[in-house]
């Protein structure tokens, strides 16, 4: 167990300072100087110089670089240069939104791709078309078209539900449901589509394994084989998807927050991109890539956690 | 390759639009009605029409022009990922996968931390740096998708460079750059190829939600997710104008996903075509003499009557069991012998209700202590008998349920494949003993114990605690046994229990069933190849061959003196019975294929004995009456004077 954590940490680590080493490499490419290139040319001597200097240009690169890790590691990531707020604190106060949105979108692509997959391997039929239909729409319809066809319909058709906007889970429980419930199946249709697949796959091998015929044979009821032991072991490769599936839901709120106008790390890493606000686009790649190896870390102790081979070695 | 895939229609439908789309998209400016930027104010969100075939946007210009001068953007920067993508992923996968070592290693590692960048936030981070250069940002794209191509180029290459041609053109003194051209590239040309289209259609969509976020080409220039983020703010007005732009984007995604797909269907099947020749199976035989009925004597406990069992095949449907007959009375241990291949597991499993997928009783009857369970599926019953049918059907299927376990124990071949791998032996036992005696887990639980040292196993408190992989053969053998018992069956199934043990633990195996069975009365059937095995447990004996049962008789007396020239065959071919200095002599040939039975005895074209009679009609289970039974036309030769 301890060698399993510290070698998470260890690449954990080694992906975090290869991120930002890549990312800072980039912004030293930018041609002629990047303070000038921000600014446009519409910026002022003072301002330019001011810029320069709160990029820390005037340092040689790997210096650049040091004093940013410096400051990173006491959690400072420096701060946006459009608002001058610290970038820390933009971050805080934006993560729930985007928490909310990936973890609802989970529950949406789980649910529903765990419960179709298992039809679709008991029954085949209609649902087993259903699944390949939804995965292939999966793949190809752009998550933020999806997002808008399902405003055009349920809410400005129908209004059913608010077509953007975002209400904390403080201020309302039902408003900030109702508010998840287009971003959210917007994002989780596609992965539903995707876990459907392999759980789908995973079942019928399964299935077809010598011990649940042994299972069979001994009386064990037809729910048990299923829903306990065919499930439980069909479950390994399931969430080794599942895992992908979420780390590519964190992507997607970049898109997904803009469509739905939804207050989220995701909108803000649009708004920073536009204004070219260096250090807050920074902050976000390493916050994305540290989320991305913690759903790795959650993925490989789930797999530990069901697979008994595993855990004894 | 590409004759193939000009046969399968999806496959030609996806790469006819894919060339059709990027030859309207790069010839936009030849044939568009009007130009893509021209405004037209008075005809503002039009439907579309014989003028506008896709209508018009919020500022009068013409959707169909804007789309095809879009693609050209689009496209361009797909090709420009996917140029980036194969130049680095295709060559390093080649020398990773070649040449193992450090490079290996280290690009490996590289490839893998790449994975785990979140690309499109990653991609934001180049659109600040170099603003509206989509060379910038599709290059980095290539880049951060180079893991994909190269994880499957490098493994390609590396399973390719083992081959034994490989190695022979190794040795006969061609350089690597001759080998890699030569032998390794062209075997990869498939998977590269799926790779590239899957790559290419994650390409078109990511530059599309850039282009949507407003970082690409800017407006008025169109451009395929541009013009969605223009639709969406009229979209209370006209959501029409989503679909066009949308659409298109799913197409163009939707046909390289097929085209990825179908390359990897005809890469497999061209492999699977060299390996596996198609059989023409025949017709099921045509019916035939039936055994005749159960003999006088003590009521059976188990009474197989005409039991016949069909496999779905290609055309219609395989017979691989037929007209089979069998008694076994309370406490009495019969075993069934046989090759492999003659239908002696499928026995067992139509007694326990449980043929492989799709196989089905076709006829034939199966009594247990006075109860029929040979069920017809439901919707078998359903379709000729209708709603009673189906009820029929359902009553038989609860019938097989209390009787499966709790009646009839079942030990299988393979002991450690049999049990859940993901279930300590514990929960497994209380699964069953609950299941079958109720009861509350605590007491559950003593039993599954109890089971446990009743089978001999050493220290069963800790078994309990034990998962499958944690086992030996003999130990989750006994486990087996132990499940078998829980209900207190009175018949207990043994399909091969020792063959997958060893010797030692073999006789061990045997003597606890031998054991058990006085211990508890119950009655055995036995199935093996083993006459060792057989002689030591069983009271009679059941030969199969093909599908039949060939000879029914008490075991001394199949030893003494069988009736059937493939019973004799078989003993004689047994190793522990042959005399010293003789050669052990073999049946020559092999047991038919269900489907390629020949007419008549099953048996003839390797029967010493046969006769041109024995071709003609199947023949029916008969002999000189009392317990012992042959299918042989020519038994009465056999007999001993």
């Amino acid at each position: 167990m301890v060698r399993f954590a510290t070698r998470w940490l260890v690449t954990s680590l080694l992906l975090l300072l290869f991120v930002s080493a890549f990312t800072f490499v980039l912004v030293s490419l930018i041609p002629g100087d990047a303070a000038r290139s921000i600014l446009g040319q519409s910026g002022s001597r003072e301002q330019y110089l001011q810029l320069r200097q709160q990029l820390g240009l005037d340092d040689a690169l790997p210096a650049q670089y040091w004093h940013w890790l410096h400051g990173a590691v006491q959690g400072d990531v420096g701060s946006s240069i459009t608002s001058g707020e610290p970038v820390g604190s933009m971050l805080s106060g934006r993560i729930g939104v985007t928490l909310s949105l990936v973890a609802s979108s989970v529950v949406v692509a789980g649910g529903l791709g765990v419960a179709l997959g298992v039809a679709g391997a008991l029954r085949g039929g209609w649902i087993g078309r259903a699944i390949d239909v939804l995965s292939l729409a999966g793949l190809a319809l752009p998550s933020f078209w999806l997002g808008l066809v399902l405003v055009a319909i349920f809410a400005v058709k129908l209004g059913w539900l608010p077509a953007t906007g975002y209400t904390p889970l403080g201020d309302s429980p039902v408003d900030w449901l109702r508010s998840l419930v287009l971003p959210a199946v917007t994002m989780g249709v596609g992965c539903a589509a995707v876990i459907a697949k392999q759980t789908r796959d995973a079942m019928r091998e399964t299935l077809a394994k010598d011990y649940i015929f042994a299972l069979r044979a001994r009386g064990v009821s037809e729910r048990s084989v299923i829903y306990r032991h065919a499930l439980k072991n069909a479950a390994i490769p399931v969430t080794t998807v599942l895992g992908l599936v979420v780390a590519g839901l964190f992507s997607a709120t970049v898109l997904v927050e803009q469509v739905f106008a939804l207050p989220g790390l995701g909108s803000l890493a649009v708004q920073a991109t536009a204004d070219h606000d260096l250090p807050v686009i920074e902050a976000l790649v390493l916050f994305f890539t540290a989320m991305v190896t913690t759903v790795n870390l959650l993925v490989d102790l789930a797999y530990v956690r069901l697979n008994p081979k595993v855990r004894a070695a | 390759m590409i004759g193939a895939a000009l046969r399968r229609p999806a496959l030609t439908v996806a790469l006819g639009f894919l060339v059709l789309v990027t030859i309207a998209c790069v010839g936009a400016p030849l044939w568009v009605p009007t130009d893509p930027l021209q405004q037209d104010l008075g005809a503002i969100l039009q439907p579309p029409s014989s003028a506008h075939l896709l209508g018009t946007d919020g500022l009068g210009r013409d959707v169909l022009s804007r789309l095809a001068s879009g693609g050209r953007v689009t496209l361009l920067g797909a090709l420009e990922a996917v140029v980036v993508f194969l130049a680095l992923g295709v060559p390093l996968g080649l020398l990773a996968g070649y040449h193992a070592g450090r490079f290996d290693t280290v690009t490996t590692r590289v490839a893998e931390v790449l994975l785990s960048v979140p690309a499109i936030i990653f991609l934001l981070v180049v659109v600040a740096v170099f603003p509206a250069s989509q060379l910038a940002t599709m290059i980095t794209l290539g880049v951060l998708g180079t893991p994909n191509v190269f994880r499957v180029v490098r493994g390609s290459a590396r399973a390719a460079s083992q081959e034994l041609y490989v190695r022979a053109a190794q040795t006969v003194g061609l350089t690597s750059g001759q080998v890699l051209r030569r032998h390794i590239a062209p075997a990869l040309s498939g998977p590269i190829i799926v790779q590239t289209s899957l790559f290419a259609a994650t390409a078109v969509m990511t530059d599309s939600a850039l282009a949507f976020l407003g970082f690409s080409v800017q407006p008025p220039q169109p451009s395929w997710g541009g013009m969605i983020a223009e639709a969406s703010a009229v979209i209370d007005a006209d959501p029409w104008l989503l679909v066009p732009p949308g659409v298109l984007i799913a197409l163009v995604v939707l046909a390289l996903g097929i085209l990825g797909d179908g390359v990897r269907d005809l890469a497999a099947r061209s492999v699977a075509s060299v390996e596996r020749p198609r059989r023409r199976p025949r017709r099921a035989a045509p019916a035939a003499p039936r055994a005749p009925g159960p003999s006088a004597g003590p009521p059976a406990l188990l009474s197989l009557h005409g039991v016949t069992v069909a496999f779905p095949a290609p055309h219609g449907e395989v017979t691989v069991v037929r007209d089979v007959a069998l008694d076994v009375c309370e406490g009495q241990a019969v075993g069934i012998v046989g090759e492999s291949g003659c239908g002696k597991s499928v026995v067992a499993r139509a007694v326990l209700g449980l043929l492989p997928g799709g196989a089905r009783l076709t006829d034939g009857s199966i009594r247990f202590d006075g109860r029929e369970l040979a069920g017809r599926s439901e919707r078998e019953l359903g379709r000729v008998l209708g709603a009673h049918g189906r009820e029929l059907a359902r009553r038989s299927e609860r019938e097989l349920g209390r009787v499966r376990g709790a009646q009839i124990g079942f030990v299988p071949q393979d002991p450690i494949a049999t049990l859940d791998p993901a279930f300590t032996v514990g929960q497994q036992l209380t699964e069953v003993v609950r299941r079958h005696r109720g009861g509350s887990r605590p007491g559950a639980r003593a039993r599954a114990v109890a089971l446990l040292a009743m089978v001999d196993l050493p220290d069963p408190e800790q078994v309990v605690r034990r998962y499958p992989h944690q086992l030996s053969g003999g130990m989750a053998q006994r486990v087996g046994i132990a499940l078998a018992l829980a209900g207190e069956p009175k018949l207990l199934i043994a399909d091969e229990p020792t063959t997958a043990l060893d010797m030692t633990v073999q006789a061990e195996v045997l003597g606890l069933l031998r054991d058990l069975r006085e211990r508890l009365g119950m009655a055995i059937v036995l199935i093996t190849h083993d006459w060792g095995v057989l002689a030591d447990v069983c009271d009679d004996a059941v030969v199969m061959y093909a599908g039949e049962v060939v000879e029914v008789a008490p075991v001394q007396s199949l030893f003494a003196a069988s009736l059937h020239p493939y019973t004799r065959a078989l003993i004689a071919s047994n190793p522990l019975l042959a005399r010293a200095g003789e050669p052990l002599p073999a049946i020559p040939g092999q047991v038919p294929a269900p489907g390629a039975w020949p007419a008549g005895c099953h048996f003839v074209p390797r029967c010493p004995l046969a006769v041109p009679a024995c071709s003609g009609e199947l023949v029916a289970l008969g002999g000189p009456g009392g317990a012992h039974r042959t299918r042989c036309l020519r038994h009465e030769e056999l007999a001993p004077r």
